[in-house]
């Protein structure tokens, strides 16, 4: 055992330097860097350099309360074109359900018909398709049920999509390095370092904005207490003003490519410019034709932002929206027209957020611990267990180094918990040492000669040093897999330190021993 | 050089101390303070974070002194319901401390009105650190730490099973109960906030402590092969003095390491760290004076029946 083949010198050497290498781009600045080097480096957590962390929840039952909604629209229509007679049309969306009551119950089939032709098929997990709806007729009593793989599906694309929304408006804020992901069956989360005062960001977010453009009920009684069918109130951008919509959306603001904010030259006021792509240039285009000197609305999160006269038709796909806007909120518009529309609203469910000058003080208290610890630890052992000891504390050197360069290969996020397992590290790196130096000592005792008692300390220890070191990888991987954000760095940084130090523990304090032995040749050891 | 020999020992060598004597005892002692720990746990209670509690806490720092009267005027106006204004760290910084406003939107709409009215109660305030939890959040939060503290309990079990023998897994599960609930109860004693920090340093104790625990377990299994007539009382007496010096080695190392991040780590980790050097010595201890003891009375007849009971214990121990 204390023979070590010149290749695994070599080996050992090698890794050390690797270790140098790796590490090297936390020091030295980018610039300075030859190009042949590693780039990769430890990037510090929100709440050692500041910016804010939010986590948004996605409203789910929004979801299905608008594709039973569409459903409810799509019924009418069906309905009326199979001449089927019914009352009390509704939604239910507790139980993810819409019905109505059959006027003639033997139109039962073709009412089961119609609705049946309304369902959206989905993929199963067999790779067939089936519908989202199930229908079913009790005693002339049609409903219609999305189904549990249905609201599934229609939920997990729900948030996949506003991550991508979410990502596409924080992108246009010019906020860097913002890191923006699903987490869990409903939630967005968002990490914007630097970021102080993340209002206007949750103001963004907050909206949907999802744009339609629809026709007025010019017949419609704004006296009536409900609206007829097919129309709905809504409110207007200008306070105590409301406007009969029809719910049939004539242009989708998903068709838009294009919007920007800009001044009217005539008026100078503030508007937002808008293209469509093809097919709503087409759409638009037709409307347009149709309903020439008729109001047509822009409503906005379902609010009216402006109902114009069409002039004439619009055929280049080009149009303008002038309500009463000025530069920030037409600008804002734009922002989120251009990023899309949110499928459905987000809500923050939590928000933390640290200022710069927070994360410098952690750093510094993190870094003087860090320093007091290592001096405390490093004269313990040396004094302890003498020249073995400060063996020992060189490999913690190493094991320092080398756990700064697996951090940074692996581009770990330091975080405050993360210092304090660096810090801890040093405490449990030594624990090898110690069980190593203690097996040492009792086999001297027990009357073997230096170099077999050295041989077998090593042997017998590294047993117990891999038993007694699972549990804390047992401990780390759990907190890793139920921690967040901070935590899971403590979990990281004292997972690689105490696989670091099983192997400087166990294999450079031996070959720092093989050479001290074969240089001096001692009789006795210093145990 | 006198630093090559060693200066001191913690504990001589070749100690006798009979710490089977004092089994009964000291079982009787830990399971004492073990249920006054969850008395204590649920009254008073643990002082939960924001983490687990949900609201809101902000970090002020005013130009000046905080005038926490003046503050504490204005946020109480708000109806937000009850607004804990303390001094943090120095006399410009102060605490700010909400309950969770009904819903989510209502917690954000909490943090948007604080912040308007710190603007007019302490011009050029500046706010360096917002946390807001909902509702939903920090139940989630709360049983997911739970769920992580059971299963790695449970982890340990399943581990020390397939290492050792029954006997020591369940010697390890007991012992480590017994541990918790003296953190938790310390917990409760110092009203340290229980939050995800705190829950990371009982989880990294679970992890010490049972490492500490399979250190002197696999030196019984050890002495167990070695000596094949001794009595298991005298055995596991002997095991602990065998192991004494590496067991409070190890655990002055992880002390001083973790000293450190309590006395100067700042107010962040202060609790996580005082929480850990609690966990090292009732680890620590329980190690020489619970686990062992606990393996004495389950294993009284079992682990001493001879050679069978041994065998696949020798099997695994020949590869070393």
């Amino acid at each position: 055992m204390l023979y070590f083949a010149r290749w695994k010198v070599a080996a050992i050497i090698g890794v050390i330097l690797l270790g140098v290498l790796f590490s090297l781009p936390n020091v030295i600045p980018r610039s300075a860097m030859p190009s042949w080097l590693p780039a990769r480096q430890i990037s510090l957590g929100l709440d050692l350099r500041g910016g804010s962390y939010l986590l948004l929840e996605v409203d789910l039952d929004a979801v299905v309360k608008e594709r039973l909604e569409g459903l409810a629209d799509g019924a009418r229509t069906r309905l009326r074109q199979a001449k089927v007679g019914y009352i009390n049309l509704s939604t239910q969306p507790e139980q993810r359900r819409l019905s109505f009551r059959l006027r003639d119950p033997s139109q039962a089939e073709a009412a089961m018909a119609a609705m049946r032709e309304l369902a959206n098929p989905i993929t199963t997990a067999t790779g067939g398709t089936t519908p989202d709806l199930e229908v079913a007729n009790n005693d002339g009593l049609i409903s219609a049920t999305l189904s549990e793989a249905a609201l599934r599906e229609r939920a997990a694309g729900a948030v996949e999509q506003s991550v991508e929304i979410v990502r596409r408006r924080i992108d246009q804020t010019g906020v860097s390095e913002a890191l923006i992901a699903r987490q869990g069956a409903s939630r967005v989360l968002v990490q914007l370092p630097g970021v102080e005062d993340p209002n206007r960001i949750k103001e963004l977010l907050g909206r949907t904005a999802r744009m339609t453009f629809r026709l007025l009920d010019e017949n419609a009684s704004m006296q009536a207490t409900t609206p007829p069918p097919g129309v709905e109130f809504l409110e207007g951008d200008q306070p105590g003003t409301r406007y009969p919509v029809r719910r049939r959306v004539e242009v989708d603001g998903a068709n838009l490519t294009d919007a920007r904010a800009g001044q009217n030259p005539q008026t100078g006021q503030w508007v937002v410019n808008f293209t469509f792509d093809s097919v709503g240039t087409r759409r638009f285009a037709e409307v347009t034709r149709q309903n020439v000197g008729r109001p047509f609305a822009v409503v906005l999160d379902n609010k009216v932002i402006t109902a114009p006269n069409i002039n004439e038709p619009i055929t280049g796909g080009n149009g303008q929206i002038s309500g009463n806007f000025n530069a920030q909120s037409a600008n804002e518009l734009a922002v989120l027209l251009r990023a899309g529309a949110l499928p459905a609203p987000l809500t923050v469910v939590e928000e933390r957020t640290v200022g710069p000058e927070l994360g410098a003080d952690a750093i510094r208290a993190g870094l003087i611990s860090l320093a007091v610890g290592a001096s405390f630890v490093f004269l313990y052992m040396g004094f302890a267990y003498g020249l073995f000891g400060w063996m020992a504390n060189l490999a913690l050197l190493v094991n320092l180094l080398l756990m700064a360069a697996a951090l940074s290969l692996l581009e770990a996020t330091l975080t405050l918990p993360g210092i304090a397992g660096v810090v801890l590290t040093l405490g449990t790196a030594l624990d090898a040492n110690i069980l190593i130096n203690e097996r040492i000592r009792e086999e001297v005792r027990a009357g073997r000669p230096p170099a077999s008692a050295l041989e077998a300390g090593f042997t017998k220890a590294s047993g117990t040093i891999l038993d007694s070191n699972l549990t804390n990888l047992i401990a780390m991987g759990v907190l890793y897999a139920m921690g967040s954000g901070p935590v899971r760095g403590f979990a990281v940084t004292v997972a690689i330190g105490t696989v670091v130090q099983m192997w400087t523990a166990t294999t450079l304090v031996r070959l720092f021993v093989s050479w001290w032995y074969r240089a001096r040749r001692p009789r006795t050891l210093p145990v | 050089m006198f630093l090559a020999r060693p200066l001191f020992r913690l504990v001589p060598d070749d100690t006798k101390i009979p710490f089977m004597k004092g089994g009964k005892i000291g079982i009787a002692f830990s399971i004492f303070l073990s249920i006054a720990s969850v008395v204590l746990a649920f009254y008073p209670g643990l002082e939960k974070g924001i983490d687990f509690r949900g609201g809101i806490v902000m970090e002020v720092r005013t130009p000046g002194p905080a005038n926490i009267g003046a503050l504490r005027d204005a946020t109480g106006g708000l109806n937000l319901g009850d607004v804990g204004i303390q001094q943090f760290g120095d006399a410009s910084t102060v605490l700010l401390r909400l309950p969770v406003q009904g819903d989510e939107a209502a917690t954000q709409a909490a943090v948007n009105s604080v912040r308007a009215t710190l603007e007019t109660a302490a011009p050029g305030a500046r706010i360096l650190r917002t946390e807001a939890v909902g509702n939903t959040v920090s139940g989630e939060l709360f049983m997911g730490s739970l769920i992580a503290l059971g299963i790695s309990m449970v982890a340990m079990m399943i581990y020390i099973w397939f290492r050792f023998e029954w006997q020591f897994a369940i010697g390890a599960i007991v012992t480590l109960l017994l541990e918790t609930t003296k953190v938790v109860g310390f917990l409760a004693v110092t009203r340290i906030e229980f939050n995800l920090t705190t829950v990371a340093a009982v989880l990294t104790i679970i992890g010490f402590s049972v490492n500490d625990k399979v250190v002197v377990y696999d030196r019984m299994r050890e002495n167990l092969r070695k000596f094949k007539t001794m009595p298991l009382r005298q055995l596991i007496d002997r095991s602990i003095n065998e192991t004494l010096n590496r067991t409070l080695g190890t655990s002055m190392t992880l002390l001083l390491s973790a000293m450190p991040l309590a006395l100067f780590g700042g107010d962040a980790l202060s609790g996580f760290a005082f929480t850990m050097v609690f966990g090292i010595v009732a680890s620590t201890s329980s190690s020489i004076f619970i686990a062992a003891p606990i393996l004495l009375f389950l294993g009284e007849n079992k682990l001493r029946r001879g050679t069978e009971a041994a065998a696949p214990l020798t099997g695994r121990a020949a590869t070393r």
